[in-house]
Parts: structure tokens; sequence; C-alpha cells
């Protein structure tokens, strides 16, 4: 009754094409966004904000990055965290050497590093697909990181290879609270999902998407499939170098090249399995059930250890939650391989229909 | 350049590929015979030599715990083709790639949760030492815990062949790699097969892991060292076990000759990638591997 698009009709064009062409949609983001920008920034706690929703952003920009190539390009990367590495600690080296260049243009262009590591590594994607460019993007990872680690020009010669996120200011405004870093990133994060939701209904996105379903066929109907597969890579590394940007800066203050493993990029791909594979919502979803999954597991093992008495170790907690995220991958793949954003979907439908199926 | 020590580091190389190799077969069978790129067998690996090494620790009987461990990766490997592969059948190849990555994390989170996090030593009475003889007579350092391992290999890789080559269970798993509906066809029982596959894998994982165990400890880090048999896999092809072997072997050989010979010049530690580059620049001169079957994609 309440959501549905009856009764609205779209007499131009530009409100035929808009982003969010149902009117309920574009309330609930506006008050998204209210929510987001204004009231919880005035009412959460440095807690939630600089543990929880913080790095929730940070990883759905990069779940949304693995996903443009994933999700919509069907090309499947392991090397996520390798791009991120890049731009963290690209944006640490055009901050440090060149200050006068201001935060925001240091992060564009950290990313557009990132695009570039992402263009050379996704060149075998031209003659290789499916888990053999899975492994192909193995190599980045593991090469990545050894360059960082073994170079000292991109760690400023730090002997441990930590390196120590410099303030972030614009124009003399210090984001240095946890509201205010929450704030900066939220903004970016906002404006790139908005740019790559855009991008995807584009004619690039629809590139992507004819390349992923069938490129033999992409190509025949005049897709150039190099320019298309390098684009969505270099697109790809663009998101995930700003998140790695973001992760340095506004969440953990020092970063070092482990930060940046494998795991990391298994985690990324988690989410967006979990969270929809094609999907920019989903890259939200995914993220947020994998940063709340384990706060909610501990809450439980919490509650059924003071019920019963019986001890939980950390040890056995991790463990069970390394088994828990593998099943509930297995899980998704098998019951629901769209994600947490088909199941939104579906209630999206059954919405329109409530409470008159007829 | 020391002709010796070239030798030295080049017989090294190639027996630690052949350490690659055993864990790669893993990787191969069930590829050949289901077309699953299997992504869990270092895990496999892994939970294969956790098990063993706890039950020795726990006073059980070498050849008894051998036997255990053996019945567990084999219902092990079962299972996981009964629960994971089998609603997954018909999936694109990714999908089910992806699926094994999660297999991964429930291997190893239920590995520690049985046995513990902690690393174990693992004694099969092999030393890891020079062979005298051969550094007398040579001035080489041949390991002859390697030596054995290449031996082991040998035997495993000689079995295998023969029971793909002579027996009746061995025939129907190379006619389901060829084809499967023509397999099916001609009445052999697909399932049957994939789940035997699953538990030869696991049987190779087991002696994958008790070399590897021996040789390096039986610990997490275990599992990343099967990633190294990914690029095997792309340089030998991931349908033959041959490609395998010999894919281990160039692989170990020119990854210890380049830490060596390269690696001073760039700061060292290049043998964490050096495998996936070679394995790179091979890939775009050709995708299929040395001895996979060629990509033939037709409009």
């Amino acid at each position: 009754m309440l959501y549905r698009e009856a009764g609205q009709f779209k007499s131009t064009y530009g409100e035929d094409q808009q982003i969010f062409p149902i009117r309920q949609d574009r309330v609930a983001i506006a008050m998204l966004l209210v929510v987001a920008f204004v009231v919880i920034p005035l009412f959460a706690n440095q807690y939630w904000l600089s543990a929880i929703l913080t790095p929730f952003l940070i990883f759905a920009l990069a779940a949304l990055g693995l996903n443009i190539l994933t999700g919509y390009a069907g090309q499947l990367s392991l090397g996520t965290a390798a791009f991120m590495a890049v731009g963290a600690f690209m944006t640490y080296n055009f901050v440090l050497r060149m200050p006068w260049l201001g935060i925001l243009p240091s992060f564009i262009l950290a990313g557009l590093c990132a695009a570039a590591v992402g263009i050379v590594f996704g060149l075998p994607s031209l003659r290789i697909k499916g888990f053999y460019l899975a492994v192909a993007t193995l190599a980045c990872q593991f090469f990545v990181l050894w360059a960082i680690q073994r170079i000292g020009w991109f760690t400023n010669n730090s002997p441990s290879g930590v390196i120590t996120a410099q303030a972030v200011g614009i124009l003399g405004y210090a984001f240095d609270t946890p509201a205010r870093k929450y704030l900066l990133t939220l903004a970016i994060v906002t404006v790139m999902a908005l740019l790559a939701k855009n991008l995807m209904r584009s004619e690039t996105g629809r590139a992507f998407m004819a390349v992923r379903d069938m490129d033999v066929a992409a190509s025949v109907i005049g897709i150039p499939m190099m320019k298309t597969k390098l684009l969505a890579f270099a697109i790809s590394s663009f998101y995930c170098g700003v998140a790695g940007a973001l992760y340095a800066y506004t969440y953990l203050g020092t970063v070092e090249p482990e930060a940046f493993t494998l795991d990391l990029s298994f985690r990324i791909l988690f989410m967006i399995i979990i969270g929809g594979v094609g999907s920019i919502l989903g890259s939200f979803l995914g993220a947020g059930f994998i940063i709340l999954m384990p706060i909610l597991l501990s809450v439980v093992f919490g509650a059924v250890s003071h019920a019963t008495g019986v001890q939980v170790s950390h040890a056995v907690l991790s463990n069970l939650e390394l088994m828990i995220f593998g099943g509930l991958i297995i899980f998704f793949l098998i019951v629901e391989p769209h994600g947490l954003a088909r199941l939104w979907q579906i209630a999206k439908e059954k919405l329109r229909l409530w409470p008159f199926p007829h | 350049m020391n002709v010796a020590f070239f030798f030295e580091v080049l017989i090294g190389g190639l027996l630690s590929g052949v350490m690659y190799s055993l864990v790669a077969l893993g990787f191969v069978l069930i590829y050949k015979a289901s077309g699953v790129f299997n992504f869990a067998q270092g895990a496999m690996v892994f939970f294969a030599a956790l098990t063993f090494v706890s039950l020795l620790e726990r006073g059980v009987n070498f050849w008894l715990a051998l036997l255990i461990t053996l019945a567990v990766m084999v219902l092990l490997g079962i299972s996981i083709e009964k629960v994971v592969l089998r609603p997954l059948v018909n999936q694109p190849q990714i999908t089910l790639f992806m699926a094994t990555i999660g297999l991964t994390f429930v291997l190893e989170g239920l590995s520690q949760l049985l046995w513990g996090s902690q690393p174990h030593g693992l004694d099969l009475g092999i030393k890891d030492v020079p062979m005298e003889w051969l550094a007398d007579s040579t001035g080489m350092f041949i390991s002859q815990f390697d030596l054995f391992a290449s031996g082991i290999a040998a035997v495993l890789v000689a079995t295998l062949s023969l029971f793909f080559q002579y027996t009746r269970i061995g025939r129907a798993l190379r006619a389901v790699a060829d084809d499967h509906q023509a397999a099916q066809a001609v009445g052999i029982p697909l399932k049957h097969i994939w789940a035997i596959v699953w538990a030869v894998a696991g049987f190779v994982a087991l002696v994958a892991g008790l070399m590897w165990g021996a040789r390096n400890g039986v610990q997490f880090a275990l599992t990343f060292i099967a990633l190294k048999a990914l690029p095997v896999l792309i340089l030998g092809g991931f349908e033959s076990v041959l490609g395998a072997i010999v894919g281990g072997l160039i692989i170990g050989a020119s990854e210890k000759l380049a830490e060596v010979y390269i690696g001073p010049m760039v700061g060292g530690g290049i043998e964490s990638w050096f495998a996936y580059v070679i394995a790179l620049l091979f890939l775009l001169v050709r995708p299929q591997g040395l001895f996979g079957e060629k990509i033939i994609d037709r409009v």
C-alpha cells in the first residue's frame, strides 16, 4: 500500500531516466542520507562511529569497487587488498611529498595510481578468464605487498614498514574527531556510490554486463573487449584505492603493509557474495553483514556463556567465526546466489502488492 | 659462478618443486573429473596433517593414526562432494570456485577448533639434513628429506597412473574426465565417480600434508604453501597430472634460482611472488598451460 509506483506518471525523459524512478525510493534515500549525515553524528557514540560505522563505509566502498569488476564485468579478482594498499601508501606519499596538493586531490591521485596498477594486472584478463584470472590476480596481491615492504620509498624508509597517516584537513578545517572523520568518509562514499550507480546504468555499465554475460557475443555486437575489460579493472581499482586511502586516513591512522593481506581480499569478496554480486546496494548490505557478524557472535556467545556458565575462549570464537563465514558463503551460493540484495528486491516486490495481493 | 653451487640450488629447487606438485596433484584430480577448481585443497592438506599429528600426540600408533586420518579424509572428501558441490552442479565454474573458497574457511576453522591452533612438529624418521656422501663427493648439499619426498611423489604418481590406467574405476574416472555426458550415457554413475575422486583427493592431501608437515611443521602457514600450487597448475595446465609434476619442477627450480641470483639485486624475499609472475607471463603466451587442453572459443 505504501510502496508502489501506481499513479506516478512520467511526462519527460528526464523523469523516466532518473536514478530512483519511484517516489518512495527517493524519499527513503533522502531520509537515509539525512539520518547518516545529521542524526548519526549527533547521537552516535565514539565507539560506534570509529569502530563500526567508519569501517563499514570504507569496506562498502571497497566491496563496491570489487563488485564493479566481479559483479558487473564478471572478472574475478583476489587482489582487492593490494589495490587498497596502493591507495593507502600512495596517498601517504602524495601528502608527504606534495603537501600543497591537499588531501582530496591526494586521494584521487592515489586512486588513479591504483587504477594504473589495476590496468597492468588486468592485462592477462584479455587472454584468460574465470579462476585462471583469479590466480593471476593473486600475483598482484603478493607482488604489490612485496614491493611496498621492500622499496623504502613507499614507506618513506620506515624501518618497520609502518606509516602514520598525516592529519586530515580541508581548507584549514581539521577532520580530527571520530564524528568528523565519519562525515568525511560518508561524503566521499556517498558521492562515489552515486557515481557508480549512474555509471552502471550508462553505456559503460551495460558494456560491462554484456562482457560478463557472454564475452564472445559482446564482442560480436561491437563492444571493444580490451577497452571494456581494462576499464573495468581501472574503475574497480580506483574505488579500491580510494577505499584503501580512507582505510589508512580515517579509520586506522597507522598502517603497515601486513594490513592488506590476502585475508582482506577474501573478506571483501565475501561481502559481495553475501551482499549480492552485481548490485550497488549489495555491497553495502554485505559490508554491514560482515562487520556486524563478529560483534553479533561475541554478543551471542557472551550471553550463552553467561547463561550456562561455559566459558568460550577467544580462539574458539575466532575459529567458529571462520567456519560460520565459510558456511554462509556456501549457503548463499547454493540457496541465494544473488545475496541479500536479492532478498531485499523480493521484499520490495511483495511490498508492492501488500496488503491486497490481487 | 660456482657450478656446484648452481647445481645445488637447481636440485634443491627441483626437489622442493616436487613438494608443490604433491599439492597440485590434488587440484588436478578434482578438476579433471568434475571441473571444480578446488581452492580448499590447501585447507584439506592442513586438515589432514593436523589430524594425523594430533592423533600421534595422543599416543596413537603411527600406522593406526595413518589409517584413521585416511578414513577421515575419505569421509571428508565424500561429504564435501555431497553437501557442497552436489547442490551446485551445473553452476558456472566461478561459482564453484567461490564455494570452495568458503569451504577453505570452514576447514581451517574446523581443524583448529578440533585440534587447537598451536604449531606441531612432525617426525617421519627422515632428517632434513644434507646427504654426507654427496656433499663429500661433489660438494653439493642436498637434503635427504627432499629426496625422500620426491621418491614418495614418484610412487604416488605411479600408483595413481596405474589406478587410472588399469582399474575399472580408473577407466570410469577417465571417461568422466573426457566427457561427462557421454560417460553418463554409457552407464557410468557420475555421482559415485565424483565421490571417489574427492576421496582420492583426500588421500593425496594426506600424503602432501605429511610431507609438508614433516618439513615445515604442522601449522597454519601450510594453507599458504598450498597457494603456491596455483602457479604450478597454471604453468602445467589444470587437466594434466604430468603438467602438475613438470610445472612443479619448473616453478621450484626457477623460484630458488631467482631467489639466489636475482634476489640480492632487488632486496630479497622475491620467493613470495616470483612463481606467480612466471605463471602470469606464461599465461600471456600460452593460456592453457604446458599440457592443458586448448581453450577454444568460437563464435
